[in-house]
């Protein structure tokens, strides 16, 4: 009797212990059967470029690195609060203190009922704290902090939904409006487009790894963005790279920061929860 | 923008006679310059590229590399020295155009 209670006990202690540990790897493991054969372009990169990237003297997106590390030290134009404040006179040293924001991002702003990138919550700060005009995407401004800003969260598992403030249970799924954004970004994937009539999963999901023209078709894992491209000789943010697809297959392309690229971004960074962040990457 | 962004990445000390290695980098578009329409309607796009590079190490020239327009973008450079006495590691960057660009790193160096 004594032997079963304890069997029991025992039992229960494990199935409680099991519980645990599920809730723990649901919110550690991405959340679909894709994201595990996810791969990082890195791994498609040449020995050369992947070197050439993982070396911080030699990988040249760290330009833009050093750039916003100026922009964080510098005061702003007057009018803001603190008048004239740097982002360093908030934010202190970003080394500590925006660690791991960009992994976040983007993040669903329940206040302003929209999906803030890294970008736009960098133009938040500057048009509501500092009382400047925002910085348009792709100025070298922009660039520049956002190269800095996530060169401070390099290495960290990109996690942007779990952190959704209407996020459900933990379980990296989010719920209500920002449900909607990821299920538009989604349907965005999903959906041909341009003459070519090809959806973003048509080559991303189903050819990864197989060449198109000279090149290999990547995974679509966003987190070494802004990136170094040798295309472009300089850092580009993710939503050039993706008018760049646009353009690939005769698509119209959306505008930079526009509503439809913030709901593929928020896709994407759900997809690539779990991957590490390896912004300013090199691409090719 | 302010100066054009370099990134130099050297010890900040070294021990007299020690080897020491240098890499780094400027941003510069390295416009090689082309006949041809432009999109401003001239015929011509002028050469811009940073055509020297010099380094000198407490007061003397240690280092120089002409660039041509075959070079990349944002170009990167490696190079050595050997340290003697301590003293200021000074890169100056030369571009068609007239600008130049410095930075400074200094060297301390033990006996």
């Amino acid at each position: 009797m004594g032997l079963a209670a304890n069997s029991a006990a025992a039992a229960c202690i494990a199935v409680a212990i099991a519980a645990v540990f599920a809730v723990e790897t649901l919110a550690t493991e991405p959340p679909s059967h894709l994201n595990r054969s996810l791969k990082s372009a890195t791994q498609f990169l040449s020995p050369e470029l992947a070197a050439e990237q993982a070396d911080d003297a030699r990988n040249r997106g760290l330009l833009w690195v050093e750039q916003g590390a100026t922009l964080w030290h510098a005061p702003a134009d007057p009018g803001g609060t603190p008048d004239g404040a740097s982002c360093r006179t908030c934010h202190q040293e970003a080394e500590a203190t925006m660690r791991g924001v960009a992994a976040r991002m983007p993040v669903f702003d329940v206040s302003r009922g929209r999906v803030l990138n890294l970008e736009g919550r960098i133009n938040v700060c500057r048009t509501e704290k500092q009382r400047n005009d925002a910085w348009a995407y792709e100025s070298p401004q922009l660039l520049a902090m956002t190269a800095y800003l996530s060169f401070q969260s390099r290495g960290m598992p990109k996690s942007a939904t779990r952190d959704w403030p209407d996020t459900a249970s933990g379980s990296g799924a989010p719920s209500g409006p920002a449900q909607n954004i990821l299920d538009r970004g989604r349907t965005l994937w999903n959906e041909r487009q341009g003459q070519f009539n090809l959806s973003c999963a048509q080559c991303h999901d189903d050819n990864v790894g197989r060449k198109l023209r000279g090149d290999t078709i990547s995974s679509a894992v966003p987190t070494g963005y802004p990136a170094y491209r040798l295309e472009w000789d300089g850092l580009g943010s993710l939503h050039r790279r993706l008018r760049a697809c646009q353009l690939g297959v005769r698509a119209v392309q959306f505008e930079h920061g526009s509503e439809e690229y913030l709901a593929l971004e928020v896709y994407l960074a759900w997809r690539a929860t779990g991957q590490l962040i390896e912004a300013p990457a090199i691409r090719r | 923008m302010a100066p054009r962004a370099t990134r130099i990445v050297m010890p900040a000390t070294a021990k007299s006679g020690e080897i020491v290695r240098v890499r780094c980098l400027i941003q510069h578009p390295m416009v090689a310059g082309s006949t041809g329409p432009t999109g401003d309607g001239t015929s011509t796009t002028a050469r811009n590229i940073i055509h020297t590079l010099t380094v000198s190490y407490a007061g003397a020239d240690v280092f120089r590399a002409d660039y041509q327009p075959g070079i990349a973008a944002n170009p990167y450079t490696a190079f050595a020295f050997r340290a003697g006495a301590s003293g200021d590691v000074v890169f100056t960057w030369s571009e068609d155009n007239g600008a130049v660009t410095t930075a400074t790193r200094r060297l301390n160096v033990t006996p």
